[in-house]
């Protein structure tokens, strides 16, 4: 089947003009997003509702998380109130450019959204790591020679340590990540790996075997996601950032939620 | 309609197909002698045993029949190391599947051990045999003929039942065909090669059994 590419042109060409005003129009009507927030005393902080340990809800059917947590700091910085809006990785973008929030949390940073978006610095560590049982020593990817390892086939938790693995270690591949975690609470691996928000998860509920984090593999840490052009709120936002890894109130909520302490790299 | 296929880049995942399909024929006849065994000596107890032992294999039968194999599958790999019985992968998929073929296997023989007239049975007693002897070397090689294309079928079934012990990380023919395509993403030129080869796998081990079985049970066809 083919749409005649006149056609398809067309529509590719009215759907840009449609969008680049959309854009023109939202960007001249909030000339400066910091002034609207403190103007209306209320920070909006896009978060996910179903991505722990980062955003979830509690027991007391309340969000709680990392990024909450993320939120109420930067609610403070900017001395307005927080309003969570909860959103999902199809929708953030647009609620975004749509100006029905001010910021986005866990956003990681690639080059297709730097093509939409701005980036404050990093806020929290996200990463792939290997995840193995206290007793067992592995410090880097040459401890795991001979070792056994569980992984979901095709992601890329399975092409980052197949790189790294020495030839000696068996990487046993599940259909899914749920048969990888399994198999390694099962003791039928002896070392998985997982990112660091679902190796946190997994810690917290205090498995038998008591995981701990050996290494990482892979990183690309969250940024606070923030329209282009937003220089004051921008600035305003990195500075926030900055003091609360200087004064250790960002380190408090990485214990809380990921149960490591801030990588010193961040 | 306009894919293009490419095997091209199949090749060099030769060596990883091949080692697949001797897992698979490898897990199949492993578990097709122990299961078969198992069967002939289920379905004997099944007829004779004691009543607590008929008791407790017809529950087997039920239990192993009503349940998914995956699920058999899942309950020995994840399940049975929380009660501190630790195996491998392939020794999980190996006692699923056994345990699985045995269940179908005693009903299938029994089937055809009933099938065998009571007569042969009388017959042979009348003629000096013990009771043992009479079912070892008269009812029992009549019954194996006569069920011998049932208990083909079930070998085949278990076969191609084998695919879902990739879930387990058993690296058999479909985890082959799941690695292939996790890495160059041609999934359907993967899954069409292995198509292919379960297909002959299928036809030539029922061909094999077929010929085998024409000779083991030469002149006990009825």
């Amino acid at each position: 089947m083919k749409t005649p590419s006149f056609a398809r042109h067309t529509v590719r060409l009215c759907s840009s003009l449609l969008l680049g005003g959309l854009l023109l129009t939202s960007s001249a009507s909030h000339a400066d997003a910091l002034q609207d927030i403190q103007k209306n005393g209320v920070l909006r902080v896009g978060v996910f509702q179903d991505y722990p340990p980062f955003g979830s809800i509690g027991p007391d059917m309340k969000p709680h998380g990392y990024d909450i947590d993320m939120a109420e700091l930067l609610g403070k910085a900017l001395k307005v109130k927080v309003d969570l809006v909860a959103i999902t990785g199809d929708n953030r973008m647009a609620f975004l450019a749509d100006h029905k929030v001010d910021v986005l949390l866990s956003v990681g940073q690639t080059p297709e959204r730097a093509k939409v978006i701005d980036f404050t610095d990093a806020y929290a560590p996200y990463y792939l790591a290997v995840f193995g049982p206290t007793a067992l020593k592995v410090k880097n990817a040459g401890d795991l020679a001979g070792k056994t390892i569980s992984v979901a086939r095709g992601t890329l938790e399975d092409l980052s340590v197949s790189k790294v693995a020495p030839s000696s270690a068996t990487i046993k591949r599940f259909d899914d990540p749920n048969g990888a975690i399994s198999a390694f609470l099962s003791s039928q691996v002896q070392l998985m790996v997982v990112g660091n928000d679902v190796g946190a998860t997994i810690i917290a509920r205090q498995p038998a075997i008591k995981p701990e984090q050996k290494f990482s593999l892979f990183s690309s840490p969250d940024h606070v996601g923030l329209n282009k052009n937003e220089g004051p709120l921008k600035e305003k936002i990195n500075l926030a950032i900055a003091k609360a890894k200087k004064d250790g109130s960002l380190n408090a909520i990485s214990q809380k939620w990921l149960r490591t302490p801030l990588p010193a790299t961040l | 309609m306009s894919y293009a296929f490419d095997f091209s880049d199949l090749s060099q995942y030769a060596d990883v197909l091949l080692h697949g399909v001797v897992v698979t024929l490898g897990l199949t006849g492993v578990s097709t002698v122990l299961g078969g065994a198992l069967g002939v000596v289920g379905a004997a107890l099944v007829l004779r045993g004691p009543a607590w032992l008929r008791w407790l294999i017809a529950a087997y039968i039920e239990l192993i029949r009503n349940t998914p194999f995956i699920v058999q599958l899942f309950f020995v790999f994840f399940g049975l190391p929380s009660l501190g019985i630790q195996m491998g992968e392939i020794e999980a998929a190996l006692l699923a599947m056994t345990v699985n073929l045995a269940a179908y296997a005693i009903e299938i023989v029994r089937a055809g051990i009933e099938s065998v007239k009571h007569g042969q049975y009388q017959a042979a007693l009348s003629l000096g045999l013990s009771g043992r002897q009479a079912f070892r070397y008269v009812v029992l090689p009549q019954a194996l003929a006569a069920v011998f294309p049932a208990l083909l079928s079930q070998v085949m079934i278990v076969m191609l039942g084998s695919a879902v012990v990739s879930q387990i990380s058993v690296q058999d023919l479909t985890y082959a065909a799941n690695f292939i395509q996790s890495r160059n993403f041609r999934s359907f030129e993967c899954y069409i090669a292995i198509t292919a080869i379960y297909l002959v796998m299928a036809i030539l081990l029922r061909r094999l059994c077929n010929g085998l079985g024409s000779g083991l049970f030469a002149g006990q066809k009825r």
